[in-house]
């Protein structure tokens, strides 16, 4: 999809998200999710405003089954929000760019 | 009349805003598309379109788009991400009041198209992305191997049941009457299918759960009264649409149902002003019709300029 964007895996979300010194957006999609393509260039264009203050991270939920199991994910796009490996704020559905910069904000 | 910033301001990007802004980019219109989340509209969520002519296999609407937003870039249209919040034609000059400025445009084609309505029933918004949606393709593989509610009858509530099988267990889809009102074809497949239990004469009253998310949907027989809850792990709702109306407050005529009442030109009440596609009082909403409409609301506005 996007360039840019880390790819986060069952694998790696616990040392690349839970485990980050400053706050992770992670953006939960898959190939067959149309808004979630639609979103990706959204979420690329407000990384960059955000750079070195919050980490954005995209997760396959295809490829790897078990951390939205754990976290209850039942719809895509969910951006989720971490901050000292808590949940801090979560965005499900198709949002435009004032909405996902307004929760950024309010957790910096 | 002073210089406008503008000649066509576009608002909405799905099949409709999209056509609009290639018929008016060919007609050296100097063209601003609008878009508040990010090209596509409704089609993002539709998993596969059979009926757009051009593609005999058919092809998934996330895909029909790119290639609408695509060709607008080839035409050297930009597609800027802002948001009307407010509409001024009092003056010939319309004016638009956006996030961070406020832009003047000779005339404006409205396709903001239409959203999912909801029911309004208790747990509907609490457990929305926890069980409850209106994306099958979005969010059916998810649901692997369990069993789901689908609320609805039309074309969209019939063509989405039948996706969902291809992941679920069961299918319990709820319907207020004792008859479909989807397109043939979609009702017998729907007939078909073994996984689809269709649940007549029915309305939900409320979708419940726990911290876990959705756990059953409770319905009533309208012909009866008789009460009862179905044990589900999901809920997915597709009871029309509402449209996308809310900035134009009183600037134009609507509907009883907010929809923008416009001529077979595209006209509005408003001189220069033009509504296309889903958003407009019109018998099918279809991206076959939105692209049709939108064709001639560009090519009326190119003539409105002209006689200005």
């Amino acid at each position: 999809m996007s360039e840019g964007i880390l790819e986060v895996s069952d694998s790696s979300f616990d040392s690349e998200v839970l485990q980050s010194e400053i706050p992770v957006l992670v953006d939960f999609w898959a190939p067959w999710c149309g808004p979630c393509k639609a979103i990706g260039p959204v979420i690329e264009e407000i990384s960059k405003d955000y750079k070195d203050k919050i980490k954005f991270v995209k997760f396959n939920v295809d490829n790897n089954p078990v951390t939205p199991g754990n976290l209850g994910i039942r719809a895509i796009p969910t951006l989720i929000l971490f901050k000292g490996g808590e949940q801090l704020e979560q965005i499900v559905g198709m949002v435009g760019k004032p909405k996902i910069e307004e929760t950024l904000n309010k957790s910096l | 009349m002073k210089a406008a910033d503008y000649d066509l301001v576009i608002i909405g990007s799905g099949p409709a805003g999209l056509t609009a802004a290639i018929y008016a980019a060919r007609a050296r219109l100097n063209v601003l598309v609008l878009e508040k989340v990010a090209p596509g509209g409704q089609i993002l969520v539709t998993d596969w379109i059979e009926n757009f002519p051009g593609f005999p296999e058919g092809i998934s609407g996330a895909d029909l788009v790119m290639k609408m937003t695509e060709q607008v870039r080839r035409f050297g249209v930009e597609i800027e991400t802002n948001e009307v919040l407010s509409l001024d034609f009092s003056e010939d000059m319309k004016k638009l009041t956006l996030n961070d400025r406020t832009i003047s445009t000779k005339t404006v084609i409205i396709a903001t198209g239409a959203s999912p309505r909801k029911l309004g029933i208790p747990g509907e918004e609490d457990f929305f992305g926890k069980g409850v949606s209106a994306c099958a393709t979005c969010d059916a593989p998810f649901y692997r191997d369990k069993v789901v509610a689908a609320v609805g009858g039309g074309d969209t509530a019939v063509q989405e049941s039948i996706y969902l099988t291809r992941f679920v267990k069961k299918v319990y889809l709820i319907h207020r009457r004792n008859e479909l009102r989807a397109t043939r074809i979609l009702q017998e497949r729907a007939f078909a299918n073994d996984k689809i239990e269709i649940v007549w004469d029915s309305v939900p009253t409320s979708v419940n759960g726990s911290i876990f998310g959705v756990e059953s949907i409770s319905i009533k027989n309208v012909k009866t009264d008789e009460a009862s809850d179905l044990s589900v792990d999901g809920c997915f709702i597709w009871v029309g649409i509402s449209p996308n109306t809310g900035f134009i407050k009183d600037a134009l005529e609507v509907d009883k149902s907010g929809f923008i009442v416009a001529n077979a030109k595209m006209e509005t009440s408003v001189p220069g002003v033009y509504a296309a596609g889903d958003v407009r009082n019109t018998p099918l909403r279809q991206v076959a019709t939105a692209v049709g409409d939108s064709a001639i609301a560009a090519f009326e506005a190119a003539n409105y300029i002209e006689n200005l």
